[in-house]
């Protein structure tokens, strides 16, 4: 069987995987990081996102071997130190979660809009979260979370 | 998924030799059709060989007054491309809408061309404006390149290079998206130039086509109301559950004038 090598949340992993293997599979079954969700299974609901190489991408239609030298980071790579990443902490402020379950998802995604649009509007943030279903919360106190995390990353980069 | 092998091959050329030596290998780009087609057990191929990273497929550059554009460079670069905004920005718009922020990071312009779904939003583009599809063996027009359903002029093992698109004096594209899935229900590319205008449409068929009376009409008078009162038949298009033939042909019309609309104001 083929090996595979990426760097995941700083550590570099590696582990013998098939071609079909996704690196959602990877990430949960081999490495145990199991903050990363499968929700619909078919590309849609946007619970399964990881970033790779610093953008957003659904692990559940993404193979391990693609991932090859990658850097990925998932949910459990956000928070420093025992610090939550702002965006974390935003949602729980916010209360921008119910079940929770769509939640890592929604949090990877917010990282990659705020990393290329610090100060997006309140369209914009649910234009950005059209991939991401939630079926608890109606969104709002989500796009709330995100503005505010928006607004403290601003604040922290100016400070 | 059946079981599959997964190689990288690092070029073009070894790429090709790979598919000729093995009809049923597949190539891979971004793998946003194709691994979900996979899951389905709609395609069983022995071995993917991933093409999305090579460099002779990542290009993004101006060229003979058009932009020519790799094949593997995803819907994501297009939209954010300042190249792309400032010469084609029809084109950028339409890479900003297709499926959601985290399919455009992976999903590929040239997979997206090569598979020839007929709601999708490429074939309209190339289609609209007149381009040159580049493989790795010939140039090929446009208007010869999509022949069907899923069905492209694209040989056995042949590989989708890159697209050549001639710009246009004004582009717009205007899409009826299915809610779910933001595949087009009816699209329609408007390109503008400097002797005639051009209209293509996707998703109202089985494959992308030219509305030529629409072309005619507004390459006398680019303006919407010259093309209000005039209807695409509706026999040949596209009847499911989300939209009857008789819908799509008024969709036609109304996402015609609304990309005539746009593309004046752009």
């Amino acid at each position: 069987m083929p090996q595979v090598r990426m760097v995941v949340n700083g550590r570099e992993v590696a582990g013998e995987v098939e071609g079909r293997t996704l690196l959602v599979e990877f990430l949960r079954e081999r490495l145990g990081l199991t903050g990363t969700h499968v929700g619909c299974d078919t590309s849609q609901c946007g619970c399964c996102l990881v970033l790779v190489d610093g953008v957003s991408v659904k692990s559940c239609t993404t193979l391990a071997l693609q991932c090859e030298g990658a850097n990925v980071t998932t949910i459990e790579g956000l928070a420093s130190d025992g610090e939550l990443h702002p965006v974390q902490r935003a949602f729980h402020e916010h209360h921008g979660l119910q079940c929770g379950f769509c939640t890592p998802g929604m949090v990877i995604s917010a990282v990659d809009l705020l990393s290329r649009n610090p100060d997006p509007t309140e369209a914009e943030v649910r234009s950005w979260l059209e991939g991401n279903f939630c079926r608890c919360t109606g969104y709002h106190n989500i796009v709330k979370a995100v503005l505010a995390a928006a607004a403290e990353l601003r604040q922290q980069k100016a400070a | 998924m059946y079981a599959f092998d997964y190689r990288r091959p690092s070029s073009l050329a070894e790429a090709a030799a790979l598919l000729r030596q093995d009809p049923e290998a597949k190539l891979l780009a971004g793998g946003h059709t194709l691994i979900p087609t996979l899951k389905q057990r709609l395609a069983r191929p022995s071995v993917l060989l991933d093409i999305g990273h090579l460099a002779e497929l990542r290009g993004l550059r101006e060229e003979n007054g058009g932009l020519a554009i790799g094949a593997a460079v995803r819907h994501g670069e297009v939209a954010a491309s300042d190249l792309v905004r400032r010469t084609i920005p029809a084109l950028a718009a339409l890479a900003s809408h297709i499926g959601d922020p985290a399919v455009r990071n992976r999903g590929t312009m040239g997979g997206s061309i090569a598979n020839a779904d007929p709601a999708a939003d490429w074939p309209a583009a190339v289609v609209g404006c007149g381009a040159i599809l580049r493989t790795d063996r010939r140039e090929i027009a446009a208007d010869d390149f999509f022949r069907g359903l899923f069905e492209t002029a694209l040989e056995e093992g042949e590989i989708l290079r890159e697209v050549w698109f001639p710009r246009p004096e004004r582009a717009a594209y205007a899409k009826f998206p299915n809610p779910a899935s933001r595949y087009a229900i009816v699209g329609v590319f408007v390109a503008k130039f400097a002797d005639r205008v051009r209209v293509a449409v996707t998703g109202a068929a089985p494959a992308v086509f030219r509305a030529t009376e629409m072309e005619e009409a507004l390459t006398r008078d680019f303006r919407p109301e010259a093309i209000a009162g005039i209807r695409v038949p509706e026999d040949g298009l596209n009847s499911d559950l989300h939209a009857s033939a008789e819908y799509r042909s008024h969709l036609v019309t109304v996402m015609a004038r609304r990309a005539v609309e746009q593309a004046r104001a752009s």
